[in-house]
């Protein structure tokens, strides 16, 4: 699977659904149908939190329509036990992860419930300072290689984060001390308004990998079998104490940055069109429909299945009540110091409490 | 019972925590091999090995990181930040996430670390090696900024860090490392957090110090009593969140407060511990509240230093202005 920067760019799935190498044989139809529903599910997640972003009821979201093939990749190449540090449009990744959608829209409506979690309880929150949480991932890894544990941790960041010193700093350690961690770029081609070629000279963003003495590949980020196939080799090997990777798995963000952006003012609409039609769900439903008697019934069947699990979960987050205002008081340390408590009681005596 | 200096108390404070508390791990840069610089890990790696006191690459910002993703895994990492002018690649981590995971998570994942880091002028050290910014920390929400004064409080109080459930920032006054010695059970007691210290008790004029100023304070104390003006000191020692109630109590008593920090002036601590003064105890001073810092300067090099820091004088002169109000 290793393979120099010169070589091809690891893909099992053309754009016409057809398999260019064998798929390994633990990839049955159950799990590749599995990943497919994970993929529309996410979709349509995505679409609805739009919605409720321009209809007022979220704050600005970010959309990870075009990635979900990464983030259901890389989720499902882990196990539970693993750690999963994501960057702010890694929701395949967390819904997978077990996270909820009506967390996700929490955090983006602007509550810290949000990141709370009722499953997945060790991963992170999503990481909003850019890189920075590489640098946790690290830390992590080293509690795992420390405590010789045979686990491994997951950091997701995007090609902006690869400018940035934490994320050299995090290869650096992973390197020298040979940390269970997969490093996971999804380059999509656009920091907000900045594309990849401004953001390096670096002829691949996986070679970063290289000044810190770890291996680094590109996978094609629309493929979710190339993802997954790579992800699980990388985890395997962290796992076993083998050592750090760097995947570079390459897409496009068909989506403007957030909500609060519009895209048209720094790229052409020929290139957003162009790159749709690489779209990771379709090139998978076209596999599933050649290979596993995919049909427009179990299609159909599927979509309405998402669709209800989404407006769940949006009721759920719609129907949930901002909480007491006072929260913001707690949980900042684990006792509340004497100064803080009187700045609540100030607080309560200001609203008339 | 042996006396030990400052920085002996916090290598035995480290090996105390090491030895009863297996989730204790202790790295920084030259910390392992080489006992770290001012030698106060020495001998630490030797007795419990490379998986529990370890050196790192050279980058602050990643031992800050390494510290919050290892604190969420059931460590309690103490880390060393060789000086605190070194610190500041390490804001982002610290203040971004050690300080707010707890908070953004509501509990689910938190940062019991320490950020341990020698602080202050006054060792004729090279250019970034003398700065006071504790102010710094003491302005972020979720974070405690704990600065011992002495081998018994640096012992009790690290260990204190050690054991709190959230992140700690102890700075070192390095100035004091080896100043002088004091007899330092290693009995495992820690010494409370969050609380302000009467080390001298006296009726005329109460002065509020930390750190390695707290020496030139002792010496104008005892140079003031011999001319028959009694002071009470309060160590601060926990500048964040600040012990108010003790500084209240003193000042209550004597009506005067003189504050004394090595730091620059403007929005230093010494601010903040005036501001509240006024809003709770204007009609109890019988004074102006002083602050007797550092200048709004840069720390000039060694052979300048000394003119920065707050000087037994200057103490002296601010008390004499304050004792003139009756």
């Amino acid at each position: 699977m290793e393979r120099s920067r010169n070589e091809t760019i690891l893909q099992y799935l053309s754009l016409d659904g057809k398999n260019l190498h064998a798929l390994p044989e633990y990839l049955d139809s159950d799990f590749i149908k599995k990943l497919y529903g994970h993929m529309v599910a996410t979709r349509m997640f995505d679409q609805k939190a739009i919605a409720l972003q321009r209809t007022g009821k979220i704050g600005t979201y970010p959309s990870c329509e075009g990635q979900e093939a990464i983030g259901a990749g890389v989720a499902s190449a882990m196990v539970e036990s693993d750690v999963l540090c994501p960057y702010y449009r890694d929701h395949a990744a967390q819904l997978w992860r077990g996270v909820a959608m009506e967390e996700i829209l929490l955090y983006w409506g602007g509550d810290e419930r949000g990141s709370v979690f009722k499953k997945a309880l060790q991963d992170f929150p999503i990481c909003v300072p850019i890189a920075s949480q590489t640098l946790h991932a690290a830390g992590i890894a080293k509690a795992m290689q420390l405590k010789n544990e045979r686990r491994a941790t997951v950091a997701l960041l995007g090609d902006g984060a690869t400018s940035r010193g934490d994320f050299y700093e995090a290869m650096n350690a992973a390197g020298v001390w040979n940390l269970p961690l997969v490093f996971v770029i999804a380059n999509n081609q656009w920091a907000i308004s900045v594309p990849r070629h401004a953001q390096t000279n670096a002829e691949t963003l996986a070679q970063k990998g290289v000044a810190a003495g770890i291996p680094g590949i590109q996978v094609d980020g629309n493929d979710v079998i190339a993802v997954h196939v790579a992800m699980k080799q990388a985890l395997e090997k962290a796992r076993l104490g083998q050592g750090p990777s760097v995947i570079e798995a390459i897409t496009y963000r068909v989506s403007d940055h957030t909500t609060a952006d519009d895209a048209k003012r720094y790229r052409s609409e020929a290139e957003v069109l162009e790159n749709k039609t690489k779209d990771p769900l379709i090139r998978l439903k076209l596999y599933l429909e050649k290979h596993h008697s995919w049909d427009e019934v179990l299609e159909s069947d599927l979509k309405q299945k998402s669709q209800e699990a989404v407006l769940i979960s949006v009721a759920r987050f719609l129907k949930t009540e901002p909480m007491n205002a006072q929260v913001m008081f707690e949980y900042l340390y684990a006792a509340m110091p004497e100064d803080l408590i009187k700045q609540q009681q100030s607080f309560l005596t200001s609203r008339g409490a | 019972m042996a006396e030990i200096n400052l920085i002996d108390a916090v290598t035995q404070a480290l090996a105390y925590e090491l030895q009863q508390d297996a989730a204790v791990i202790v790295f920084g840069e030259d910390v392992a091999h080489n006992g770290g610089v001012f030698r106060a890990t020495v001998g630490l790696h030797k007795r419990f090995g490379e998986n529990r006191v370890f050196d790192t690459p050279l980058a602050e910002n990643m031992i800050a990181g390494l510290a919050v993703g290892m604190a969420t895994q059931g460590l309690k990492p103490v880390a060393e930040i060789q000086f605190l002018g070194f610190i500041y690649s390490a804001l982002d981590q610290i203040i971004s996430h050690a300080s707010r995971l707890r908070n953004r998570t509501q509990g689910r994942l938190s940062c019991p670390m320490v950020i341990r880091a020698p602080y202050g002028a006054g060792i004729h050290a090279p250019e970034h090696h003398s700065e006071s910014t504790e102010a710094l920390f003491a302005h972020i929400p979720g974070l405690r900024v704990v600065i011992p004064s002495t081998p018994l409080k640096a012992y009790g109080l690290l260990l204190a860090a050690i054991r709190n459930p959230d992140p700690v920032i102890f700075l070192e006054p390095a100035r004091m490392y080896r100043l002088f010695k004091q007899e330092v059970p290693d009995d495992g007691q820690a010494i409370a957090l969050d609380t302000c210290f009467v080390i001298r008790e006296g009726k005329d004029v109460t002065l509020v110090s930390w750190g390695a100023s707290l020496y030139e304070t002792q010496k104008a104390a005892f140079e003031l009593a011999q001319k028959g003006i009694e002071s009470e000191i309060i160590d601060v020692a926990t500048i964040k969140p600040l012990d108010i109630n003790t500084i209240l109590e003193s000042v209550g008593k004597t009506g005067r407060c003189v504050i004394i920090h090595e730091a620059a002036r403007t929005c230093g601590v010494g601010a903040e511990i005036a501001a509240q003064l006024a809003e709770e105890a204007l009609t109890i001073l019988k004074a102006p509240i002083k602050r007797v810092t550092g200048y709004d300067t840069i720390v000039p090099l060694y052979r300048l230093e000394e003119n920065y820091l707050p000087s037994i004088a200057r103490i002296i002169e601010a008390v004499n202005t304050v004792m003139e109000y009756s």
